[in-house]
């Protein structure tokens, strides 16, 4: 039964070894899980956080994740809106990791807040000036969107396909994709933005408030900015991570050269804007709050470096790797490049959240520190194994990489690295 | 009604940190004494005093204490804009920043927005020794687990007063009859309150005294609440920290 569920022309690896594989994971889920549910039903107290760190490791882990996953918006607007034929190869890995990256933030949410029960409200008594109600609007439609575009991709698994009213249902749900890729880059857009204007917007915290256009401050563009850059990153990464762990060949290596040459351009337009913002923050904005900015630096840890490693280290160097199309065509290199983007929006939105809540605000209050207890750390494990397993099961039954059905067919010389030197893969 | 803005003046040269405003603060508005495993930081002390010095030693070395509570801060309040779905609001009428813990959804964002850090979240659910429950202020509803709560400037005793006030037949309340429990326990009488913008009140009029601060006031939040010290060190507690600590919490 197993092996009739899995795409025709391609390989997997046998049952006991996929369960092998599984198994620990889901041992992790089930832990997690339990974490969860410590939470939830003896309340918060379980947590490390405290009225002073009122937001800990799930926020962090949330605006991260939501950054990565934003390879599933912007993929889709590279192909289908701007018409990146390319990215094809990439697009349902892309819509499953998106959907495991948003559906675990949600997930974490849920268990993050003191009464999830209460999560409608937010619909029912929005309050239209603050960020976290964008926030909320949009990701649980984006969601939404998600859903039904990783439904098509579940629908053509090879025994699904069977079912006639399956096959139709999933030939018209992908009339849509236009649509929803349209859709998906317009919420994805207003909720990148608005959790950067999440902390943004904080003018009790010099540290983390910033000038803005409008209503948005300007750290809502640079988190759409940095997600976008990251976002293709990522699934480069996976995309070469699920290679190697597989032993498999799944996209021509232009592919792979393609989201790196645009999330290099992406990185070094971010680094730039970032350097500015940063310059006017330190100059003008927050000496004009009573907070001259160097006076942040001087507790420790945080000193001057985590500055330095956030645009230089995590930023620019990536940016003129990915940017380099002689060091482009090197894995390793590339690779590399894509790794050091994604830790650096995780320290940008590391800094942003913790901290923002770590500095003190008043002149007789103390800096702190957090650690998350296990039942944190468990339940943010329980998104990580939630994520592997779903990434596992759909890429074990569903057709994530269609070029891989090709290479079985192919002779190795056609897709050799060195035989296509056109790193936007047009030849 | 004539808008009303309330506020406090807390002179911190009388304070002697008896901490009589927490018990009694506590005590009015049904704040559970702490559970087994509680700690500073996740206690909920709507008003809270803390030890101050200069940060020197040996003779040098002065200290005060400083109450802290909700600054009820005036225009745009940091809290009220960034609650996703208006629990957090000002009453026009008093310009106090109310909070209604049964539509909190216990997000925290208020908690992160709040550079007073005067913002508390049930963590336990509340809980009282047995027979304890009996001295329960029935004017005050408890709060549930996982919401925020704060000062109101006990806003179960303006209710009280508004209702003597009808009672009398009077449209406004009579300021006498609407104190807050923190400035009634004060043993010093360092804690006053009234209408700020009532010249004649005596708050009023302690803000505008020579030696009044608020703290963080460059950060535009507006606190309705006045600090008073005649030292010029106690009054660079409003500024914002410095990295090498001047002033010692």
């Amino acid at each position: 039964m197993d092996r009739q569920l899995i795409a025709r022309g391609v390989r997997r690896c046998s049952t006991p070894q996929f369960l092998l594989w599984i198994l620990p994971w889901a041992a992790l889920f089930a832990f997690g899980l339990y974490c969860a549910g410590l939470c939830l039903v003896k309340g918060l107290n379980q947590t490390n956080m405290d009225n002073r760190f009122a937001f800990g490791l799930w926020i962090f882990v949330d605006l991260t994740i939501i950054a990565l996953g934003a390879g599933a918006f912007f993929t889709g607007f590279l192909l289908y809106i701007l018409k990146l034929k390319d990215l094809d190869a990439v697009i349902n890995s892309a819509v499953v990791i998106g959907f495991v990256c948003y559906s675990g933030a949600v997930a974490a949410l849920l268990v993050d807040v003191g009464q999830p029960l209460r999560a409608w409200f937010t619909f029912w008594y929005p309050n239209v000036h603050s960020m976290l109600t964008e926030v909320t609007f949009c990701i649980t439609c984006y969601l939404a969107v998600l859903l039904i575009e990783y439904l098509p991709i579940v629908l053509r698994n090879r025994k699904l396909r069977e079912v006639p009213g399956f096959l139709v249902f999933e030939f018209e749900l992908h009339k849509l994709i236009y649509v929803l890729a349209g859709v998906g880059t317009f919420l994805s857009f207003f909720h990148q933005g608005s959790l950067g204007g999440l902390f943004g917007v904080l003018r009790g915290h010099p540290f983390a408030f910033r000038e803005g256009l409008a209503v948005w401050p300007s750290t809502f563009f640079l988190f759409i900015l940095s997600a976008a850059a990251v976002g293709p990153s990522f699934i480069l990464f996976t995309t070469w991570l699920i290679s190697k762990l597989s032993g498999k060949r799944l996209v021509r290596p232009q592919v792979l050269q393609l989201l790196g040459r645009i999330s290099g351009l992406l990185l070094g337009v971010y680094v730039l804007a970032k350097t500015v913002d940063t310059l006017i923050w330190i100059n003008r904005t927050s000496p004009g709050a009573g907070f001259p900015a160097q006076e942040y630096f001087a507790w420790q840890p945080f000193g001057t470096w985590i500055l330095f490693a956030e645009i230089v280290v995590f930023g620019l160097a990536p940016a003129l790797i990915l940017l380099t199309p002689r060091l482009r065509l090197r894995t390793n290199w590339l690779v590399s490049a894509a790794v050091l983007a994604c830790l650096g929006v995780a320290l940008n939105r590391f800094v942003m959240t913790l901290q923002t809540l770590a500095l003190p605000t008043l002149s007789f209050d103390r800096y702190l520190s957090y650690w998350p207890s296990w039942q944190e750390t468990g339940t943010f494990l329980a998104v990580v194994a939630f994520g592997v397993l779903v990434y596992s099961f759909s890429f074990r039954y569903l057709l994530l990489f269609p070029q891989e059905r090709e290479f079985r067919q192919e002779p190795a010389a056609q897709v050799s690295e060195t035989a296509v030197m056109d790193p936007v893969g047009r030849s | 009604m004539t808008g009303k803005r309330y506020g406090m003046s807390i002179d911190i040269d009388r304070c002697t940190g008896c901490g009589a405003c927490m018990v009694a603060c506590a005590v009015e508005n049904n704040v559970p004494p702490a559970p087994e495993g509680a700690t500073d930081r996740k206690g909920i002390t709507w008003m809270r005093v803390f030890p101050v010095d200069n940060g020197r030693d040996g003779p040098d070395r002065k200290s005060v204490f400083v109450p802290m509570l909700c600054q009820q801060c005036g225009q745009d309040a940091p809290c009220v804009s960034v609650c996703p779905q208006q629990a957090v609001q000002v009453d026009p009428a008093t310009g106090i920043v109310g909070q209604m813990p049964e539509r909190c959804l216990g997000c925290r964002y208020c908690m992160a927005a709040c550079p007073y850090h005067a913002r508390y979240f049930n963590w336990w659910d509340p809980a009282w020794p047995a027979g304890m429950e009996k001295t329960l202020n029935p004017n005050v509803a408890p709060r549930m687990r996982g919401v925020v709560e704060k000062c109101n400037f006990c806003h179960g005793r303006w209710h009280a007063a508004k209702e003597r006030a009808v009672g009398r037949g009077a449209r406004e309340i009579d300021p006498a009859d609407y104190v807050p429990a923190c400035v009634e326990a004060c043993p010093t009488a360092a804690i006053r309150f009234g209408d700020l913008n009532d010249p004649r009140s005596p708050v009023a009029q302690a803000a505008q005294q020579s030696g009044s601060f608020r703290l963080l006031e460059k950060l535009g939040t507006e606190p309705k609440i006045y600090y008073h010290s005649a030292r010029e060190w106690v009054r660079e507690i409003g500024r914002a920290p410095a990295g090498k600590e001047q002033v010692h919490g």
